[in-house]
């Protein structure tokens, strides 16, 4: 990709020991790595990991307690991401910055650190758009744009000021396929002109096919620096995690059996002010099948989730039917006492209430399969006995079911809401985004509950925009764009293609969902 | 220097201990005020604070204030947890009151067990009617039922002042704005002879009980508790919201209600234009000083009907001024929510790096 430069060139980046403890954790333990010019330089680890934290420092956000850096072989320091910008470091965020009424250009010129005359910069952002081929109007506003084309403008903004260095912090989270290979195209020009890059993700398939070098973080430490065009996903991820990969079993039952939930005709105005409508939403899922639903956030998802677990009823009876029950006027209660449980993405306040016990967090949706509070009156013990239950099922760590949620890790209360629901045996489970932000142990185990629970007999649809994890999962896939919902097919014959540009909106059509926009 | 460090937890025995400081530092902060206006600021504070529960025959009259702010404040408290703002319970306790007044002044010429009840339950009934606007209000239309219940309370007032000065006003009342006493039947029976120790106090505290168990122990209580701290999780779990807001805007209306005909029907023995005393608002302070607690609200509503017993004994022996009570009720308020921070914060002693 870049030409390796001779050994005297002091590198553009160079960290030396750093340390940073917040109160009860320390996030970074003497971390030391080095980026050259031009150098694509994976910064690898889980959540938690300490890459936020590592990278907040190099940018200024906050300050290491220990350590130094040095740019371009000189030592600086670095006390706010102003500071960072005049030294040349420019950082993409993971969540953008950008006001949704405004312009592309108006974006750009309210996030320059100094006032720039406007018809210079419409010289300047247009020049930038050419060089680098990227397929943004300047003039649109930003509310019409998609989620790759807004991350271009933060990258514009970053270029502008000619950095040396580029941050990107999980760029490609919400991005289809076909985005993801733009934004590479991008980066490695970028790289090729002399700027380094810092690119932070856990996706080990792109960094092997982005990045020269990586460091590998582990619990606030460097475990490894390995090159990822030689080393294999498997080792990086075990690294990565400090463990053996384990690999999901599928013990399936062959041939699909009957139909457990059936929908049809499923129409749902979204919530105002930004709600997504659910438009004419139609699927079967079968006794002992897992049907993946992917797709870019906030094409409905959300909507879906709360449409089929009843906090929000259908308009008709058999828009949602339940082993042929109709139960689409049903609520979230009568809905999960028929068998129907479904997992919201957002664990904290919405399938979880962080303030309570894990304890009684298993009231909240088993008391109506379980005998936890009859007649309305809680039985201690059962509510305990039903949490120990699960947290020892599901291997969850915590200090006891009397630990409250917020405590627990994102990856350990997820193990805690799964087992909770699938302690209960539902015939059905809707989980969105199981192992979002779950650190890869968890998210194999969790993965293969899902698959047993299917084993047996159950339907199990997984919403998740992480199409590796769906297929890896599911056996048949559809794609949710805008509120609809595409045929379900069978994932063997699907190419990774064909449901990127699904996701992107184009059903069936060979022509790229860029050129819609451009 | 003092530095403010947010903790990883908030402090559970900093729940309970931030009202027993917010009561020191009221006591300090009377004392240096009253003291600087050229009172004998040391006394007035031993005057509010200490003397009524020091003397054991002001202890009656401290059970009598306490009753009716206990029995706001656990339907204030239950609300509160699940979000739920009812700020004009002092208008659905005078309309408690005027219903069981009405139902006092139709059965005038009756006697019987039956007509005490029956005015309770006017009374509650009344509180409940006077709460269910604003429900109905925040259920329908989204409107904050902190507002509609507030000016309600107005409305309620002024409503008292009509029937008491017009078609309520005793036939032999010499003109005075007030409705007829009471007849025996219609008065609530004192549990201690000579004094006005009544039945509304067992009952308030028996309730108290009923609440606590209400709220730790079954899935009503669970829900608003859910419906309080995570909105959508209640949702999630099969809670509804609407449902919770009616309940508890019902339940700390009837209360209310119910405690204005206990005092109607005890100490007052009639209505007057003199009846809301703003036992309504300083059920806030208790619910809070209470922390929301069926238990610490018994507790709270001591102290708060300490403050009352105490500012009578002020005017007399300090010549504090009446509204006093009202500025100490409120300083503790300020001094509850400030001391709070302490909850989720903790100060550190830091020297100051050179």
């Amino acid at each position: 990709m870049n030409q390796p430069r001779e050994q005297e060139v002091p590198p553009r980046l160079a960290l030396a020991h750093i340390s940073k403890s917040f109160p009860g954790v320390k996030a970074n333990d003497d971390i030391s790595l080095s980026v050259r010019p031009g150098e694509i330089h994976a910064l690898l680890g889980e959540n938690g990991a300490g890459k936020s934290t590592l990278v907040k420092i190099i940018y200024g956000v906050q300050q290491a307690d220990e350590g130094t850096i040095s740019w371009n072989g000189s030592p600086v320091s670095i006390p706010s991401p102003k500071a960072a910008r005049r030294l040349g470091i420019g950082m993409v965020f993971q969540h953008f910055s950008l006001f949704d009424a405004m312009t592309v250009i108006e974006n750009i010129a309210l996030g320059l650190d100094e006032a720039v005359d406007r018809e210079a910069l419409k010289g300047q952002v247009a020049a930038i758009l050419q060089s680098y081929s990227l397929p943004l109007d300047p003039e649109r506003e930003v509310h019409t744009l998609s989620v790759g084309e807004r991350q271009r403008i933060e990258i514009v903004r970053c270029l502008l000021q000619k950095p040396k260095l580029l941050i990107m912090d999980e760029p490609t989270s919400v991005l289809t396929p076909q985005e993801v290979e733009r934004l590479f195209a991008t980066l490695r020009q970028i790289a090729a002109e002399g700027c380094s890059i810092l690119y932070i993700s856990h996706k080990l398939s792109e960094i092997k096919a982005l990045c020269d070098s990586a460091t590998i973080l582990r619990g606030g430490r460097v475990v490894a620096t390995c090159d990822p065009k030689v080393e294999t996903t498997r080792r990086m991820a075990e690294l990565m995690i400090g463990a053996e990969l384990r690999r999901i079993e599928h013990g399936r039952a062959s041939g699909a059996g009957a139909v457990r939930l059936a929908v049809s005709g499923l129409s749902l105005p979204g919530a105002p002010p930004f709600g997504t409508d659910l438009r004419e939403i139609a699927f079967e899922a079968r006794a002992g099948e897992i049907l993946g639903i992917a797709g870019v956030a906030g094409n409905g998802q959300a909507e879906l989730l709360t449409a089929l677990s009843g906090e929000r009823p259908a308009t008709a009876p058999d828009a949602i039917r339940l082993d042929g029950k109709p139960i689409g006027l049903e609520g979230a209660g009568a809905r999960r006492t028929l068998g129907l449980s479904c997992v919201p993405e957002e664990r904290n306040g919405h399938a979880a209430v962080p303030d309570f016990s894990l304890a009684e967090n298993g009231i909240l949706t088993a008391r109506h399969r379980l005998p936890l509070a009859p007649h309305g009156i809680i039985s201690r013990g059962a509510v305990r006995r039903f949490a120990d239950g699960v947290i020892k099922l599901f291997d969850v760590r915590t200090t006891g079911s009397a630990a409250p949620a917020r405590s627990l890790s994102g990856g350990n209360l997820q193990k805690f809401i799964m087992g909770r629901e699938i302690g209960q045996q539902p015939a059905v489970l809707v989980v969105s985004q199981p192992t979002w932000g779950v650190d890869a142990g968890a998210a194999a185990a969790i993965r293969q509950e899902l698959v047993d629970l299917a084993a047996k007999g159950s339907a199990v649809v997984v919403i998740s925009q992480d199409l590796d994890e769906l297929l890896e999962l599911a056996d048949r896939l559809c794609v949710i764009n805008e509120g609809r919902l595409s045929t379900p097919r069978p994932v063997a014959s699907l190419g990774i293609d064909e449901i990127g540009l699904m996701m992107g909106g184009i059903h069936g059509a060979g022509e790229q969902a860029e050129a819609a926009h451009a | 220097m003092l530095e403010w460090r947010r903790r990883r937890e908030p402090s559970t025995p900093m729940l309970w201990l931030s009202p027993l400081i917010a009561i020191g530092l009221t006591m300090l902060a009377g004392m240096l005020v009253f003291t600087a206006m050229g009172y004998d600021g040391f006394h007035a504070v031993g005057s509010i604070f200490v003397t009524p529960f020091a003397e054991p025959q002001r202890w009656a009259d401290i059970g009598v204030k306490a009753a009716p702010l206990v029995l706001i404040a656990l339907g204030l408290a239950i609300g509160f947890r699940a979000n739920v703002w009812n700020i004009g319970a002092e208008g659905q306790y005078v309309m408690g009151a005027i219903a069981g007044t009405g139902v006092a002044l139709a059965t005038y010429d009756m006697s019987g067990w039956w007509i005490l009840p029956a005015m309770a339950l006017a009374g509650i009934l009344g509180g409940m009617a006077w709460a269910a606007i604003p429900a109905l209000l925040r259920v329908k239309l989204q409107v904050s039922e902190i507002l509609t219940s507030l000016m309600l309370t107005y409305v309620a007032v002024q409503f008292l002042f009509f029937l008491v000065r017009g078609p309520w006003k005793d036939p032999d009342g010499f003109n005075f704005p007030q409705t007829r006493m009471f007849t025996a039947d219609q008065t609530l029976p004192t549990i201690m002879e000579g004094s006005l120790v009544h039945i509304g106090i067992p009952v308030a505290l028996l309730l108290a009980v009923i609440a606590w168990l209400l709220m730790e122990k079954t899935t009503a209580g669970y829900a608003v508790k859910v419906v309080g701290l995570a909105p959508a999780a209640a949702r999630h779990g099969g809670f509804s919201a609407a449902r919770t807001t009616w309940a508890t805007m019902l339940l700390s209306g009837g209360l209310a209600g119910l405690a204005g005909l206990f005092e109607a029907a005890g100490p007052f023995g009639q209505l007057t234009p003199q009846f809301p005393v703003g036992y309504g608002f300083t059920a806030i302070i208790v619910a809070f000083l209470g922390r929301l607690s069926p238990l610490g609200i018994i507790f709270g509503g001591l102290v708060l009907a300490g403050t009352y017993v105490g500012g009578e004994i002020a005017q007399s022996t300090v010549r504090l001024p009446q509204a006093a009570t009202g500025l100490f009720q409120a300083m503790l308020l300020f001094m509850l929510l400030a001391t709070d921070v302490l909850v989720r914060w903790r100060i550190v002693w830091k020297r100051r790096a050179a």
